[in-house]
């Protein structure tokens, strides 16, 4: 085990997660703008973006606030979109788990989607590799669209003051999710939560405060999760 | 925008430390524990439960109309589901969302 083949690992995660660039930067430039649209200075457009670092959860808090949900709502449903990353470190742990504390604490800051199907692909090829190679080939796999992230929020904060409102960007959000997540309907059971979650939301939508949201999330999870345990019964 | 200064600082902290802390939890702490199959499980199906529901209403009501259903916007997030369903690539899917919504808009607005 030698420096060298440490620094191999991250530009060879470097060169792996690099096409994600292309998929960041729209949703960066995006959220800038719509958040800059929205309200939100600058100094808290780049902020968000530096603390949060999830697009999902920023779109989804901004959806909140223009539909004037009390602050706590606006949290919870940015978090509850997040929990998904419970389930990444949880599987990132067994690989990075023997790192340093402040080498953890660095992977779970840049912990996002790009990152961890990256990097838990590398692991299931390379099982035997050192947990500092795994952890040099994950910082190395995280760096591009981590930089990105920032730098796409600022160009779009920057230009978004002066985008006209004909261009309906309004219907950026919508749109920017639905792309973002119609890729990931692979199984009956993500196609039955989404499903569940529709129906729920839109018939609990005369609730206050978004509380229709929570509680067909909650079941539409419910109904992934069981039609994966069934479906999953039946293959094996 | 309807919040105060101090409103949006609070999200934008509280959403902040909350991920952060979600993303530590088993790098950062426990190790070399594992979560329960069935917890990964339920996990699993977070984004695609809150994504839909949130938008779902954004779609049929949308704010920039007042609340009126509005056929450019249903068609446009139609297309975008549709094109990301079958060629499972996110660019290609809003490109197809944006130009529907604005071919709409033009042809009807």
């Amino acid at each position: 085990m030698t420096a060298a083949t440490t620094k191999s690992d991250f530009w060879r995660g470097l060169r792996d997660g690099s096409p994600f660039i292309l998929a960041v930067m729209p949703f960066g430039l995006l959220f800038g703008a719509l958040a800059t649209e929205a309200g939100l200075d600058f100094f808290q457009v780049m902020s968000m973006s530096i603390l949060v670092i999830a697009g999902a959860a920023q779109f989804t808090a901004l959806a909140q606030m223009q539909d004037a949900a009390p602050v706590a709502l606006v949290v919870a449903a940015a978090l509850m979109v997040n929990m998904r990353m419970a389930m990444y470190s949880a599987s990132l742990a067994p690989h990075l788990g023997a790192a340093p504390l402040w080498q953890r604490a660095v992977a779970a800051y840049i912990l996002v989607d790009n990152t961890y199907a990256v990097a838990i692909s590398e692991y299931e090829r390379n099982p035997e590799n050192s947990s500092r190679r795994k952890v040099a080939y994950y910082f190395g796999s995280a760096v591009p669209s981590w930089v990105f992230w920032y730098f796409s929020t600022f160009l779009g904060a920057y230009l978004g003051q002066s985008i006209p409102p004909e261009w309906a960007l309004d219907f950026a959000v919508p749109i920017a999710f639905i792309a973002i997540f119609a890729p990931l309907l692979r199984t009956i059971a993500h196609v039955a939560a989404a499903l569940t979650s529709i129906i729920i939301a839109l018939f609990l939508a005369f609730l206050p405060y978004s509380i229709g949201l929570f509680i067909a999330a909650g079941l539409a999870m419910v109904v992934g999760a069981e039609v994966e345990r069934r479906t999953m019964a039946g293959a094996s | 925008m309807i919040y105060s200064n101090a409103a949006i600082w609070t999200i934008i902290i509280a959403v902040g430390i909350g991920t952060y802390l979600i993303r530590f939890s088993f790098i950062g702490t426990i190790g070399r524990a594992r979560l329960p199959v069935w917890a990964m499980r339920l996990l699993r199906y977070t984004p695609v439960a809150v994504i839909p529901g949130l938008i779902a209403p954004m779609v049929l009501w949308p704010t920039a109309t007042g609340g009126e259903p509005d056929p450019a916007r249903i068609a446009a997030a139609f297309a975008a589901a549709v094109l990301g369903i079958v060629t499972k690539n996110v660019i290609i899917a809003v490109l197809g969302g944006a130009a529907t919504l604005y071919l709409m808009l033009y042809l009807f607005g």
